[in-house]
């Protein structure tokens, strides 16, 4: 074993000196929590009296529980309806904030604007956006002779209102995608000019590709961003999309994804070993599509180093 | 540079010097094509906030309408005292003040303190550590949630700004990594000069590290600014008592009852115009920032 000189020790001290608020906060915030929040899921425990030892009981209520199964089904169906068109329309922006048309600065601040705003902003807006009799874009179908849906108080059309809404919040990924385009090597673009190449063929064959890390990027972060999806939903749906009020994921748990139903068992049942047993699901869970969509990537992901 | 414009990829500008592509008709008609769909996309994405500001300026009357309109007349100016003042909007306000000054002092001085010893020192198991700064970036905050909130409780905490407060003191993983990125590309002359005038690591953080990173420090502000004022999950669990309510939820409260959608409209305009100001003024950075950490991955 080699014995640290006193210059490493002496840097050794500097480093973990300046470190230490992070090193104090991951064990109060992190390394705690995490393994409390585990405790907290064998027991039974509605914070008025202490925790009782249950063992797997919370685990096995909750895959008992069909509230449990469709909070995940309508995660689920965000993860696979949502996130295509997301990805779909956030690529197709940023190809075309790409182009060398005039004001490209300025759509670039449009486009990201959305995503500054507060939830509770965004959920006003939206709300008055999709209702059903007056908001704007009812009459604006009313004016093609189509009559709109009722968006967010038809539980057959909740979920794709609150996809609408996120992929107009969405100007994080065309900015992350637009500087990925800009990383994409010219010359390939050059030697398909050469070759004759038309534009269809060098999105398919070179944007794409040389983006594909950067979708892969994008993706994994919109998984994760669906499971926690919260404060507009919340918001949104307390209001029974009306106005009045209604439970959260109204109406018919239509909207009910899992964070809310996190929330529910945790602040409204009090039942916080439920709700750490959901907790470490959901950690299951992401880790598990992190992996598969990871795994999946050596098919899609082209990476400019490895050819 | 070759006139060629190719790497756009989906379109060849027309180059004014002429030399391999000249303007023909139809690159003219592709030209103009993707500016007038990039126009329309414009549209679609500047509409909402155009509605969101003409509906607060409408009479109340208005709004349950089924014609458009863009321009209410009269201009209910009104709208803005009346919300301000049907609501205790100045005392959220406050409230709300109180805990983004705590957060935004907090977190760009820890982090920026923390990245230095992730960054300008080196020492065995630096990069191992700075993995789990990273890691902490991922876990979802469900996990965390349950036991914070148990946590706090026992504190005696509920009720008050040190749940949302407190924590942004202790380093905030996204705002070490930028600074660190930051620190790192600065010239280890830098720390020897100082070193030869006998400062030691805390004097070469505060007196030559620290003033250069204005720009990170601009952006770590901003972001946690924007993070503090908007946060509705956090005052919604630890907030109970309406006299130390944050704006999210005052206006959260009001939706629930019977909304005044003008009204509600205008506070959404002030909720908002904060932040389009200071995005304005940080925009370069701001959105560097953004790309930058995309990167990474």
């Amino acid at each position: 074993m080699r014995r640290w000189g006193a210059l490493e020790r002496r840097n050794l001290r500097v480093g973990l000196f300046f470190i230490s608020p992070w090193l104090l906060g991951l064990l109060a915030f992190y390394l705690y929590p995490i393994g409390a929040s585990f405790y907290y899921s064998l027991t039974n425990y509605n914070v008025l009296q202490p925790p009782t030892w249950a063992g797997l009981d919370n685990y096995r209520a909750i895959l008992h529980d069909p509230i449990f199964w469709t909070s995940l089904q309508n995660t689920l169906y965000m993860v696979v309806v949502g996130i295509p068109i997301y990805t779909v329309v956030d690529i197709a922006v940023a190809l075309l904030l790409n182009t060398k048309v005039v004001g490209q600065p300025f759509f670039r601040a449009v486009i990201f604007l959305p995503t500054l705003i507060p939830a509770v902003v965004l959920s006003i807006l939206w709300l008055r956006l999709l209702d059903p009799r007056n908001g704007l874009v009812n009459v604006v179908l009313s004016q093609f002779n189509i009559s709109g849906p009722g968006w967010f108080s038809d539980p057959d059309w909740s979920k794709p209102s609150f996809i609408l809404l996120l992929l107009w919040g969405s100007g994080n990924s065309v900015v992350i995608y637009l500087a990925g385009l800009q990383n994409v090597d010219h010359t390939l673009y050059e030697a398909a000019d050469v070759d004759g190449a038309n534009w269809p063929q060098k999105i398919r064959h070179i944007t794409l590709p040389s983006l594909s890390p950067v979708i892969l990027f994008n993706v994994i972060l919109a998984v994760i961003a669906t499971f926690q999806l919260f404060a507009q939903v919340y918001i949104i749906s307390t209001t029974g999309g009306n106005g009045s009020n209604a439970a959260p994921g109204s109406p018919l748990n239509s909207v009910l994804f899992y964070s809310v139903y996190l929330y529910q068992n945790a602040f409204s049942y009090l039942q916080m070993g439920y709700a750490s047993g959901l907790a470490w699901i959901l950690l299951v869970i992401t880790l598990a599509l992190t992996v598969l969509i990871l795994r999946s990537s050596a098919r899609w992901v082209y990476y400019a180093g490895s050819r | 540079m070759p006139a060629v414009d190719s790497r756009l990829g989906v379109v060849e500008a027309p180059s004014r010097g002429g030399g391999a592509h000249r303007w023909t008709a139809r690159k003219v008609v592709r030209y103009v094509g993707l500016e007038v769909l990039l126009v329309l996309v414009g549209i679609l994405f500047l509409g909402p906030f155009a509605w969101l500001i003409s509906t607060s300026l409408a009479p109340e009357s208005q709004v349950f309408t089924t014609t458009i309109v863009w321009i209410p007349h009269p201009l209910m100016w009104s709208n803005y005292a009346d919300a301000l003042n049907q609501f205790p909007f100045w005392e959220y306000f406050r409230n709300t003040m109180i805990i983004c000054v705590a957060v935004v002092v907090g977190a760009t001085a820890s982090s920026s303190f923390v990245a230095y010893g992730f960054s300008r020192v080196s020492w065995p198991g630096r990069e191992t550590l700075f993995v789990v700064v990273l890691a902490t970036l991922i876990l979802p905050y469900q996990v965390t949630l349950v036991p914070l909130y148990l946590l706090f409780k026992q504190f005696g905490w509920l009720n008050t700004y040190l749940p949302l407060t407190v924590p942004s003191f202790f380093g905030n993983a996204f705002f070490i990594f930028l600074f660190r990125q930051f620190y790192l590309g600065l010239p280890t002359e830098l720390s020897d000069a100082g070193r030869i005038d006998g400062c030691n690591d805390l004097a070469i953080y505060w007196r030559l590290i620290f003033p250069l990173s204005k720009p990170v420090l601009a952006t770590a502000a901003i972001f946690s600014f924007i993070g503090a004022w908007s946060d509705f999950l956090g005052p919604l669990i630890y907030l109970t008592d309406a006299s130390k309510y944050t704006l999210s939820i005052g206006v959260q409260q009001v939706i629930g009852q019977e909304p005044h959608w003008t009204q509600l409209m205008a506070i959404g305009v002030v909720m908002t115009l904060p932040i389009l100001i200071l995005f304005f003024f940080v925009q370069r950075t701001f959105i560097q920032g953004i790309s930058f950490s995309g990167i990474k991955g």
